[in-house]
């Protein structure tokens, strides 16, 4: 039998902790839940709906849309972000004046404010007056992200591997370094070529930051909001239309914050649900190899 | 009232009472049977008595959201179909 030590203090010591999740997650998720079976006009006056909104909600041909856009966008920004980062990072120095020079250059996008590349990408993009836009354009490839839904989808994609790639380029680089020398040694005496390097080396030593790395780029491309936002408004038409727009769009453009909470919720749910297999998968196959 | 902002009813107020409550079942349980009672399931996966719970309630989530697509109200029919699953990953997952 385990004698057990009782020392309740830890409590206090994780209820600033509480409170804070309590007043900025647990609260207004519950309050989500509550908007999501009610119907209101405004002045705090609610009507019971029951399940409804999240009837219309998963019957809507347009929430099946955002969510097809929403994960055709993610899969492809992960199918890029994630070989094009490891590149990256195998190609960056290990050592001298180089380190410093490439880590300030990656870490740059990402300190950039989203609605900032938002509108640096537009100007960039703009068919008539943007570098980008006229150069296409001028090599005779007809691009305008604002009409032309291909263009667009170009652009929202080429904006974000931009912005994150960097991340999972910083991430790969210290997985790297992290790997001791007489792996490579060894290697080398067996005559590993740098591919078998790679593939049995490098690759195993990175999946772990590869999943942290997975993980975020994938969490965070499902919730993107502010830079399709800014620079397409979800256009042409509804093309770039993702699911956090669409919810904006339902809950603040056209205020039916009922169908908009039951969004949320089926949202909510769907984020926790690829979170928990993508990282249980990983965590698995982690087990299985060490 | 200070918290009419939240827009509270009865059902949603039971059913945040019952995740509390399964929450506060478990602290009990597990001060009883401390450990989490980890295994390897029939999923492949090693779970704890917590691991057990999400996947219940996550479970849950997802047949009363299907069925609720497919066939709407009334929810006793999923109401049941996730009671019989949660008894299912708590016994074998």
């Amino acid at each position: 039998m385990i004698d057990r030590v009782s020392n309740q203090k830890a409590w206090l010591m994780v209820l600033p902790v509480i409170l804070l999740v309590a007043f900025n997650a647990i609260i207004p998720l519950m309050t989500v839940v509550n908007y999501s079976v009610q119907e209101t006009f405004g002045n705090n006056v609610f009507f019971w709906e029951g399940m409804k909104w999240f009837e219309e909600v998963l019957r809507s041909e347009r929430f099946h849309a955002s969510l097809g856009r929403q994960i055709l966008f993610s899969f492809t920004i992960l199918i890029i972000e994630v070989p094009l980062g490891i590149l990256v990072a195998l190609n960056m120095p290990r050592r001298g004046i180089g380190v410093s020079i490439c880590l300030v250059l990656m870490a740059l996008p990402l300190l950039i404010p989203w609605n900032v590349v938002g509108a640096m990408w537009n100007i960039f993009a703009l068919p008539d007056i943007g570098l980008l836009g006229r150069a296409i354009n001028g090599m005779g490839i007809e691009y305008n992200f604002t009409q032309n839904p291909v263009s667009a989808w170009l652009t929202v994609v080429a904006m974000d591997v931009w912005h994150w790639t960097s991340l999972v380029a910083l991430l790969s680089y210290a997985g790297l370094c992290a790997i001791p020398d007489p792996y490579y040694q060894a290697a080398k005496i067996d005559g590993a070529g740098r591919w078998q390097i790679f593939r049995h080396i490098e690759l195993p030593k990175l999946k772990r930051v590869l999943t942290i790395a997975i993980l975020l780029r994938f969490m965070d491309s499902f919730m993107i909001y502010t830079e399709p936002f800014v620079l397409t408004g979800g256009g042409p038409g509804n093309t770039t239309t993702f699911l956090s727009i669409d919810l904006v769009k339902i809950a603040l453009g056209q205020f039916d914050l009922g169908p908009a909470a039951a969004m949320s919720l089926i949202y909510f749910l769907i984020v926790l649900l690829l979170c928990w297999v993508f990282y249980t998968l990983m965590m698995r196959s982690e087990s299985n190899t060490s | 009232m200070l918290l009419s902002w939240m827009a509270w009813t009865l059902p949603t107020a039971l059913f945040f009472l019952f995740i509390a409550l399964s929450l506060i079942a478990m602290v009990v349980w597990e001060r009883y049977r401390p450990g989490g009672a980890p295994r390897y399931g029939v999923l492949g996966l090693h779970t704890t008595r917590g691991d057990r719970l999400f996947i219940s309630l996550l479970g849950a989530g997802f047949i009363f959201l299907i069925w609720l697509g497919v066939f709407g109200t009334p929810l006793w029919a999923p109401l049941g179909i996730s009671l019989v699953y949660g008894t299912a990953v708590f016994r074998w997952v």
